[in-house]
């Protein structure tokens, strides 16, 4: 069964064509990662997915219902679609325990000590059980991604959208956010992520998508893919990134 | 002609100062709460609501505030509405002031980043949530400095208010200086007497600036 | 009941007025910005001493109001055998009181400038001199412009209160014409609407000069 499911969408930013007609499938615990140049139209088809851009022709289905970027469209779907950004978004002025209890205590109206209970776990589950107090800013990069995820998770999203999250980390750190991910696949959370990492999209991803000029260029197994790839621009860009 | 000692001038002085520290917080307060009612408004996002205040702020900023005082003292009595100088001297000086302060607060809210709101949204946050819970409580605290650093405009301000007759720091001046015919001394009294006012507001606006900036 | 048209007998008046605001803003904007430009040099890079002198004279200038500051040049200083027209009385608060200003908005602009740039002209061997006003300045006043400029147009409202000493500018036409035909509210929204004429005039002149100045940007 499709959880997310994309129908000749469409996206303009005024008279640039940015996404042009693309077609996808992700089925429930998939693990997807979309490749390609920037400017190629992968971030914008992640937020068209959420809602937090809107899209002019064709369909996005999450969970059979149907993606606008309206405001209560994007609320509701804040329930079941999970992001985590290239530049975390955590909010300063909270610590990290009350990052991650904001949502569920405000909006899923979960008691304190209930989302104080997930809030805890999440944090054991991402590796920093101990930085429930801290503030986000005494963290290093690796760390304030980590927690972002588990903010994520704490709204038990049924897919997660992934927007470079590790582009913005000093190498040392990539590994330990890409381990968090590795073992949210392995327990079947449906992923999808923009990446770079191709390692990654190799050896725990199901299938790539490809990116190239707006549109779905290549698609498939992520192993096949990455080791036989058909077309001239798929060779070209994995010839510059490896 | 009476004789006025240093102390009789400074003593005065101190006694009008009072009514110049009553305008000040008068029209702080006032202006505090003209503008928290025209940032919501400009919150709102609608198109016709913010160009109203865009409008408002245009005015009262382009235009020079003993100007804005006349017309409330002497326009607003000849068009019917008797107003007294101290009615008039806080009406013009709180629009004055809402209309400064609500752009300051606007950079503040506008300086938080894009992502702030995004990570709300996607968090399923709605539009009051995410202000009560992510951007006003940032925006506040980077507020504070330019409010309390305007804070000394506001007092500089009622000094204006001497020429529509209110008898504060700056006509208490003119006056002394009328009946002793020391100007020199009376007006670098009057100055430091501002001065006394001013300076520690400054201070404390360039202090949580600094506090700011580290705790960020 | 409003009525404008018992203003138009007096439209030379206003457009006198008018022009003298715009002469002195003009004049005061030119000296101020040079008084504020040469202070914020030495505030930034002078010794000790005079950098605590310009300190005394920002703080004492930014924390007083301008009429004040203008009746004790105009009223006090004659006091102590300096005598001054209300005109040169004018001139001189406008400018100090700009100067100060402008001092703390130029500074901000000159900290900003890397040290790198400083670096980089010493290596090519130009001197404190020639790379203050051919490296540094340029872009240290592009990035304080807008607040510099913002200064300059609160400074021209300021002027408004030098009607008070009988400087007949655009508020002291305004006063006079309402003591004449008693028409207060019609003849202060007149004035009013000048004024904010004058500072959009003055906004757009700004940009025009701004982009003279930091053409380099267009180029890139």
């Amino acid at each position: 069964m499709s959880l997310v499911k994309l129908d000749q969408v469409h996206k303009y930013y005024g008279d640039f064509h940015v996404l042009k007609g693309i077609d996808l499938n992700i089925k429930v615990g998939e693990v997807v990662s979309i490749i390609g140049k920037s400017g190629s139209g992968k971030s914008t088809l992640l937020r068209c997915i959420n809602g937090l851009e809107a899209y002019q022709q064709g369909g996005i289905a999450v969970d059979d219902k149907e993606v606008t970027s309206e405001d209560i469209q994007v609320r509701r779907l804040a329930l079941s679609v999970g992001m985590i950004f290239q530049s975390f978004n955590l909010f300063p002025h909270l610590t990290v325990g009350e990052n991650i209890m904001l949502a569920p205590t405000i909006v899923l109206k979960k008691s304190k000590q209930e989302a104080e209970k997930t809030a805890r776990a999440m944090l054991e589950k991402v590796g920093l059980g101990d930085k429930f107090d801290r503030y986000p800013e005494k963290l290093s990069g690796g760390q304030q991604q980590r927690v972002a995820i588990a903010r994520a998770l704490a709204m038990n999203p049924k897919v997660l959208l992934c927007d470079e999250i590790t582009s913005a980390l000093d190498p040392e750190l990539v590994g330990d956010v890409l381990k968090v991910l590795e073992q949210l696949a392995a327990e079947g959370m449906t992923l999808i992520l923009v990446t770079h990492e191709m390692n990654f999209a190799r050896d725990v991803g199901d299938r790539v998508v490809f990116m190239h000029q707006g549109k779905v260029w290549e698609e498939g197994n992520s192993k096949k893919l990455l080791s036989e790839p058909q077309t001239e621009e798929l060779k070209q860009f994995i010839g510059a990134v490896l | 002609m009476i004789e006025f000692s240093n102390w009789d001038i400074l003593r005065n002085l101190l006694l009008a100062a009072q009514w110049t520290l009553l305008l000040s917080i008068a029209a702080f307060i006032g202006g505090t709460v003209v503008a928290l009612t025209l940032t919501a408004m400009r919150l709102t996002r609608n198109v016709v609501v913010m160009r109203i205040v865009r409008v408002y702020v245009e005015l009262f900023q382009g235009t020079p505030l003993l100007m804005q005082m006349f017309l409330c003292f002497f326009g607003l009595s000849m068009i019917g509405y008797e107003i007294s100088a101290w009615g008039a001297a806080i009406l013009s000086l709180t629009l004055f002031t809402s209309a400064f302060l609500v752009e300051i607060w606007r950079g503040c809210i506008d300086t938080l980043p894009k992502g702030q709101w995004e990570a709300s949204r996607v968090l399923g946050l709605n539009f009051l949530q995410t202000l009560r819970h992510v951007i006003l409580p940032q925006a506040t605290k980077v507020a504070f400095a330019p409010t309390v650093g305007f804070s000394v405009q506001v007092v500089k301000g009622t000094a204006l208010a001497s020429v529509i007759g209110f008898v504060e720091l700056t006509k208490a001046g003119t006056m002394l200086n009328n009946a002793t015919f020391e100007p020199f001394k009376v007006f670098a009294f009057v100055a430091l007497i501002y001065f006394a006012l001013c300076y520690p507001l400054s201070l404390c606006s360039k202090y949580l600036e600094k506090k700011y900036h580290v705790a960020r | 009941m409003l009525n404008f048209s018992d203003l138009l007998p007096y439209t030379d008046v206003f457009l006198s007025g008018l022009m003298t605001t715009m002469e002195l803003t003009v004049l005061t904007t030119a000296l101020g910005v040079l008084v504020g430009t040469t202070c914020a040099a030495i505030r930034q890079y002078g010794n000790g001493t005079s950098q605590r002198t310009v300190a005394a004279y920002v703080e004492l200038i930014r924390n007083t109001p301008f009429i004040v500051q203008l009746f004790f040049i105009f009223f006090g200083l004659p006091a102590v055998g300096l005598i001054l027209t209300s005109w040169q009385a004018s001139i001189i608060a406008l400018t100090i009181n700009l100067g100060a200003y402008s001092t703390e908005i130029i500074r901000a602009g000159l900290s900003n400038i890397s040290k790198g740039q400083w670096e980089a002209a010493k290596v090519l061997g130009l001197n404190f001199r020639q790379t203050l006003l051919r490296v540094v300045f340029t872009p240290a006043f592009e990035k304080i412009y807008p607040a510099l400029t913002s200064q300059c147009i609160i400074v021209m409202l300021g002027s408004a209160v030098l009607s008070q000493i009988s400087v007949q500018d655009l508020t002291y036409a305004a006063n006079l014409v309402q003591s004449r035909n008693f028409r207060a509210f019609e003849s202060y929204v007149v004035t009013a609407l000048m004024y904010l004429g004058l500072a959009m005039l003055m906004r757009y002149v700004f940009v025009l000069i701004g982009k003279r100045l930091f053409a380099f940007r267009e180029a890139s």
